[in-house]
């Protein structure tokens, strides 16, 4: 009997090691069963209606084009959490994240060649949205402009931060108004930050979140969001106004082929064709009618009406690009730790 | 002599199956993170575990689970006494709703949580009018944990109420006791062991829940960070071992207030076993 019990346990202890060592492998073969019909484009949240329009037609001209019959996936999250899913082994062919901060990341991780910002046109950024305000109809609070947001009456909703990637547009955005405002003193300019961020009732987890605390809970004044969720909230409901500040910042959502896993799969023809469409005239529309702003010119003055006006910066004139303002301004430790800090 | 575990034939491949099973659902994973965070120093893992935001985050996860869990234990044995020992129309339904925060993603409990208790919520209104903020506060995450844990209090009293020997309350009764002290000397001690197994449970599914928290925590730095939301604000720095050294802290707090509420049952049943 002794014996017996003992290489059980022993046995038992053995596999579960095996298991542990495998592990690895094995996250990478179960993505794979999804064979080679198959395309993944890891994407965020509030991207989904627009890739949903955007595969069904690039299936088509696919098919057009070399004849194969490719079966287009979509994988939507919050931008941060899609980007380490592809890092654990999720085989994404294709990433079009909300940062390029989340696509550097991937990057690192030795899935995307370093250089993959040049691989594109436009910064590897087909398209790109903003960030404005929207208020409830009539604008009763009579917000125009980011100082009305430091108002003693003003309650505003955002996300946090440290956990969605669209707040950290808006914080920046607030930030660069601010650093205009004050000619740069630095002090100022965390002071009119932290006066911002004391008016806000609540950080949700992600942009979407924020959405729902705004409209449907009917918390704060002023909602800081992403331009295209805006609009596509005003699509649905009438109670609400966009506001365009002065200024805002240019976002621009970022695209890459995954190299290591469109090698492995042989999937590279595709996955560059995938995102090239995506600058082709019939792209650009498709991205304009879910409220992105096309690069390209002609298709912009096409839409220009639903567009707000207002005067764009870009994260690398003003903060020298994301790593650098990931760094300084949402590491820990960093100014959005240090308004909060007594 | 042959011991009682050995009537089942089998045994050692029984237990064999068991370590297996254990090693692979429960030992592996939680290797894994401590390897995780064993590539870091000493030195850095004290300083992440010990920053003021860490700290405030725990002290938050763990008190409003403590108060949650209380809340649980006194109206957990009231629902438990009510549902086994009282007849009334719909004790059927209500008993099989008791199981449903079990049952609810905790995303859509938090949702719904949220919608009810901010300012102008159906029931917020009436905690806003008495002063109490009842969402994006420490109310409003105990209100969240209290909801998530009220199952574990209920279903750990239910069975052994329900079990208990009718003839010692006659006897009680006979003797000359009143309803109180029949209560407090011979039904309550029988009880005081599954409440706090009860207590336990609902204690630590509060200290690591966050699906239905975040909702209505939020968020707000250094206010109401729930510790579970410290680990994703890490992990959405791709700062793999910062989350993984404050799981550990977390999961060793766990651990340390589970196995004291465990000894303590233990010396109770060896007490009332002599």
């Amino acid at each position: 009997m002794k014996w017996w019990k003992t290489a059980s346990v022993a046995l038992g202890i053995l596999t579960a090691i095996g298991f542990a060592g495998c592990g690895s492998e094995q996250a990478a073969s179960n993505a794979d069963s999804k064979g080679a019909g198959e395309f993944l484009n890891v994407s965020y949240d509030p991207t989904r209606e627009f890739y949903a329009e955007f595969n069904q037609v690039f299936t088509g001209e696919w098919k057009k084009e070399s004849g194969q019959d490719v079966e287009f996936r979509q994988s939507n999250g919050g931008s941060g959490k899609q980007a380490r899913s592809v890092i654990e082994g999720l085989e994404a062919d294709v990433v079009t994240l909300a940062l390029a901060y989340d696509v550097d990341e991937i990057a690192q991780a030795g899935l995307i060649d370093k250089d993959w910002l040049k691989k594109f046109p436009d910064n590897s950024a087909p398209y790109t949205s903003t960030i404005v305000f929207l208020v409830r109809k009539g604008n009763p609070k009579n917000i125009h402009d980011w100082d009305d947001l430091v108002r003693d009456d003003v309650k505003i909703v955002t996300p946090n931060p440290k956990t969605s990637g669209g707040a950290r547009w808006n914080y920046l955005a607030a930030w660069e108004y601010a650093r205009q405002k004050f000619n740069g003193d630095e002090t100022q300019v965390k002071g009119f930050i932290k006066k911002l961020f004391q008016n806000v009732v609540a950080l949700d987890s992600g942009a979407r979140g924020a959405t729902t605390s705004f409209v449907q809970r009917g918390q704060g004044d002023v909602l800081i969001a992403w331009e295209n969720e805006a609009l596509i909230t005003l699509k649905d409901s009438p109670d609400y106004e966009i506001v365009a500040p002065s200024l805002s910042i240019l976002a621009e959502p970022s695209v890459a082929v995954v190299d290591k896993v469109v090698d492995k799969k042989g999937t590279r023809k595709v996955a560059e064709a995938y995102i090239n469409y995506l600058y082709s005239e019939n792209g650009q529309e498709i991205a304009a009618k879910n409220f992105y702003r096309p690069r390209n010119k002609a298709v912009f003055e096409k839409y220009k009406g639903q567009f707000p006006e207002l005067k764009l910066f870009t994260i690398d004139d003003a903060f020298g690009g994301w790593t650098k303002a990931q760094k300084e301004h949402f590491a820990d430790g960093g100014t959005f730790d240090q308004i909060y800090q007594k | 002599m042959l011991r009682l575990g050995q009537v089942i034939p089998g045994g050692g491949f029984a237990l064999g199956i068991v370590f297996f099973y254990l090693s692979l659902l429960i030992f592996l994973p939680l290797g894994a993170f401590v390897l995780y965070a064993s590539g870091m120093s000493g030195e850095s893992f004290i300083r992440q575990v010990t920053d003021y935001r860490m700290v405030h985050g725990y002290m938050l996860s763990f008190g409003c689970a403590l108060a949650a869990a209380v809340i649980n234990a006194v109206f957990g044995l009231l629902l438990a006494w009510v549902l086994v020992r009282y007849n009334f129309p719909g004790k059927r339904l209500m008993d099989g709703l008791i199981d449903l925060p079990f049952a609810l993603p905790t995303a859509v409990a938090g949702i719904a949580l949220t919608t009810l208790y901010v300012e102008n919520g159906w029931l917020g209104q009436f905690f806003y009018a008495a002063g109490i903020p009842s969402a994006f506060s420490a109310v409003g995450i105990t209100i969240a944990l209290i909801f998530v844990g009220i199952p574990f209090v209920v279903r750990s009293v239910q069975p052994v109420l329900r079990d208990l020997d009718g003839s010692l309350e006659e006897a009680a009764a006979i003797m000359g006791a009143g309803k109180f002290l029949t209560f407090r000397k011979v039904i309550f001690p029988e009880l005081v062991t599954p409440l706090i197994s009860g207590f336990a449970l609902a204690f630590a599914r509060g200290i690591g829940e966050y699906g239905s928290v975040v909702f209505i925590a939020g968020n707000m730095p250094y206010e109401t960070e729930i510790a579970p939301l410290l680990i994703m604000t890490k992990l959405e720095q791709f700062d793999y071992q910062a989350a993984a050294a404050v799981a550990i802290v977390m999961l060793g707090m766990s651990l340390l207030v589970l196995l004291i509420l465990n000894g303590y049952q233990h010396y109770r049943l060896q007490r009332l076993g002599a």
